[in-house]
């Protein structure tokens, strides 16, 4: 098993032992790999998938049979909803008892059959060498997701000589990684002809390695682009001109959707041409879908067939990797360049920068209450911008997204699919795991970092130095805005009066506390915190009924934004 | 939605490995669709079964369904017959009450849609008939009259047509 785990290049595990993963802990002493003991299997679970989205490797997480593979199932619907390659290895009771209800037994192959990629229950141990090297290159291979390996113990016991296999034989998976020419040339087309364009790009852009790509290309063809959650970072937000001043990048438009911004939502709304590239045209992002990009061809790369013409009917598929669609489409500028560029997309440029300057992203801190979106700006500044940054899920995540500038991927780590509170603190913990030297920051509401708190303490064991801003509003801050917005101010369930002290909370773990509850201390907090090489929970008092705007009401269509 | 119901018939090609049907079946049940029938069983060569099912629904969740189908690790491949022409069959073993009075009509409809008494008791004759969904539902019908007891269906086989020339 170990051995396996090393040809795959396996350098850390993420876990929790128990009666059915006792011999692989046992055989585990005698192996060089890092184990990271968690104290709850969700967090091993969302490790291993912070540390996936961070290094771009596959994060491996061992669990034992029953609850403690049900522990993690948040955590692999969480990484199959943004497409993040893990292998979640689970004990299982021995086979002549799988079905008896034996003790601490589940069949989590049935209840994770529709949030992986692909699960094996291994019976032979004859099979395991095989199991292991296909598990691996299924979650890393076309549209990367978790794949479920589970190990009864006696198959665990056997022993076997071991042959690792050096071919795949997987006669039913091949994803199309080469873009059709025809269908590159005729979007080509619609990219020569169009005046108003834009370029839509999510999580595949990421997982395809093909920022650069990106970049050029936008960059040749003058289309501005907008990103969803998953795909911020994939195109910078500022650029840095010759005095070292970060400029905002010219083509860039920010976030769309639910939460984007006007400038985002409006050159969609008013766009020709929307060139989609390893987005899935969610729901957060389209609003209603007869509004979404009514007047505009869509041209969609995607490495997955089943998300072309979901959501949004689709003018020109083009099924395959985008590094490789968009080398092919670089290709296709280089051999035709667009003639009349300056004069094609001046009014276009002209338009959105106009839409740029009416609203802008904005807050104010006048009061003497701290805004939350100052706290994450002051995170910005403080960090260079060049911190790697997880959130949890609500108002911290998209304050996150809008006032947090990412120039450059996998430096924001979310739960963008699933919406998973709780998935911030495990997921810095893997980020450090991978990237030790990098400046690991979650930002977390006072809600959802309650979910999986427990984790401070491995974080504290293992030296792993991160560093949790919680942005304290006393409220669950996104479903009180719902209900502040559209339930009569009904604030039904969403109140925290009683939270813990996080500072006392930190110190009782062994990590450091702070507080801030004045404007003037987010910096000075925020520069102690990243000078502690020792993991930190930050307090930020904020004001208790702060709203994230624009928003685009649910059922509305995304140019119908209430922007305050 | 209603409006855009169909019926589809759907031939998938998979490697016979445990819960392949469970998954396949998973992507229906999920996204709410009732499956009429079923049938899976290995092809001549081994180790690949043909699964042969029939549903209904709105033609776009089926296209995304059979586009799932089609991402399984163990499919191997997916027809979707409501675009070819297809010839499918099934058979029914159907036990209809043959008293004194109604054998030879019970005989006359199994001659006519050319079927086989294949279980006979003082009582009850059990029928082996098979066709398509229109050749067994007029066979039911008719029975039916004089009183079906137990029904069995196998569920639809399927194949596309070949090309005639």
């Amino acid at each position: 098993m170990f051995e396996c785990l090393k040809r795959e290049g396996v350098e850390v595990i993420f876990g929790f032992p128990g009666g059915s993963v006792l011999d692989l802990y046992h055989e585990m002493t005698n192996h060089d790999i890092r184990h990271i003991l968690v104290r709850h299997e969700q967090g091993a679970a969302h490790m291993a998938d912070g540390y996936a989205r961070a290094t771009g490797r596959v994060g491996v997480c061992l669990v034992t049979s029953g609850p403690g593979a049900t522990n993690t199932v948040t955590g692999v619907a969480t990484a199959y909803a943004d497409s993040v390659p893990m292998v979640i290895i689970t004990g299982q009771v021995p086979t002549a008892m799988i079905g008896d209800d034996a003790f601490q037994e589940v069949d989590i192959i049935g209840i994770t059959r529709p949030c992986t990629k692909h699960s094996y229950l291994v019976r032979d141990v004859n099979d395991l060498a095989r199991v292991i090297k296909e598990a691996f290159y299924l979650a890393r291979t076309g549209r990367p997701g978790p794949v479920l390996v589970d190990l009864p113990k006696d198959v665990q016991q056997a022993q076997a000589d071991f042959r690792y296999p050096r071919r795949i034989d997987l006669p039913g998976y091949h994803p199309t990684v080469e873009a059709h020419m025809g269908q590159i040339k005729r979007a080509y087309q619609f990219i020569k002809k169009a005046r108003h364009p834009v370029l839509y790009i999510g999580g595949g852009v990421v997982h395809s390695g093909a920022y650069d790509e990106l970049v050029r290309f936008a960059e040749m063809t003058r289309i501005p682009v907008t990103g969803t959650l998953m795909g911020l970072g994939s195109f910078p937000a500022t650029v840095t001109d010759a005095a070292g001043r970060k400029e905002p990048h010219p083509l860039w438009l920010g976030m769309l959707g639910m939460h984007g911004t006007f400038r985002a939502n409006m050159a969609v709304s008013h766009s020709d041409l929307l060139i989609a590239v390893g987005a899935r045209f969610d729901d957060r992002v389209t609003g209603k879908i007869s509004g979404f990009a009514p007047k505009a061809k869509i041209v969609h790369i995607d490495i997955d067939p089943t998300s072309i013409s979901k959501n949004v009917e689709v003018d020109i598929p083009i099924v395959g990797d985008c590094k490789n669609a968009l080398e092919k489409l670089i290709q296709m500028v280089e051999a035709e360049p667009i003639e009349g560029l300056d004069e094609l997309r001046a009014p276009w440029a002209g338009q959105i920068h106009e839409w740029r300057e009416t609203y802008p992203l904005a807050y104010t801190q006048d009061s003497d209450v701290i805004k939350p979106q100052f706290v994450v700006d002051t995170i910005y500044r403080v960090s260079n911008g060049d911190a790697v940054i997880t959130t949890e899920v609500g108002q911290n995540q998209m304050w996150t997204a809008q006032y947090y500038l990412f120039d450059r991927p996998r430096r924001l780590l979310t739960s963008g699919g699933l919406g998973t509170m709780g998935y911030g603190l495990p997921a810095a913990i893997g980020a450090q795991v991978g990237m030790p030297d990098r400046l690991v920051v979650d930002i977390a509401g006072d809600g959802s970092i309650q979910m999986n708190i427990q984790e401070v303490i491995t974080a504290v064991c293992n030296c792993l130095p991160v560093k949790v801003a919680i942005l304290n509003n006393r409220y669950l801050g996104m479903v009180r805005q719902w209900q502040e917005l559209f339930y009569q101010k009904n604030y039904c369930g969403t109140c925290l009066d009683a939270s813990p002290d996080f500072v006392k909370l930190a110190e009782a773990y062994g990590a450091v506390g702070l507080r801030a509850t004045k404007p003037e201390e987010v910096e000075p907090v925020l520069r102690e915190a990243f000078s502690i090489n020792k993991p930190v929970l930050m307090d930020f008092v904020v004001s208790p009924e702060e709203g994230v705007y624009p928003m685009v009401p649910a059922g509305k269509s995304i140019s119908e934004m209430l922007l305050v | 939605m209603e409006n855009n119901k169909q019926r589809y018939t759907i031939g998938i090609l998979v490697q016979n490995r445990p819960g392949v049907l469970a998954r396949v079946v998973g992507l229906l049940s999920g996204r709410g669709f009732n499956i009429e029938n079923i049938t899976a069983a290995e092809t001549n060569e081994p180790g690949i079964t043909r699964i042969t099912l029939v549903t209904s629904g709105d033609r776009r969740v089926l296209s995304q369904i059979v586009k799932q189908i089609n991402k399984l690790v163990d499919t191997l491949k997916v027809f979707d017959f409501s675009e070819t022409e297809f010839v499918d069959r099934e058979m029914a073993l159907i036990k209809v009450r043959a008293e004194e009075g109604t054998r030879a009509e019970v005989l006359r409809i199994v001659d006519i849609f050319r079927a086989k008494v294949v279980d006979v008791s003082p009582h009850f004759y059990t029928l082996e008939v098979t066709g398509n969904d229109s050749k067994i539902a007029a066979v039911m019908e008719l029975l039916g009259q004089i009183g079906i007891v137990e029904i069995a269906r196998t569920g639809k086989a399927a194949l596309a047509r070949s090309k005639k020339h």
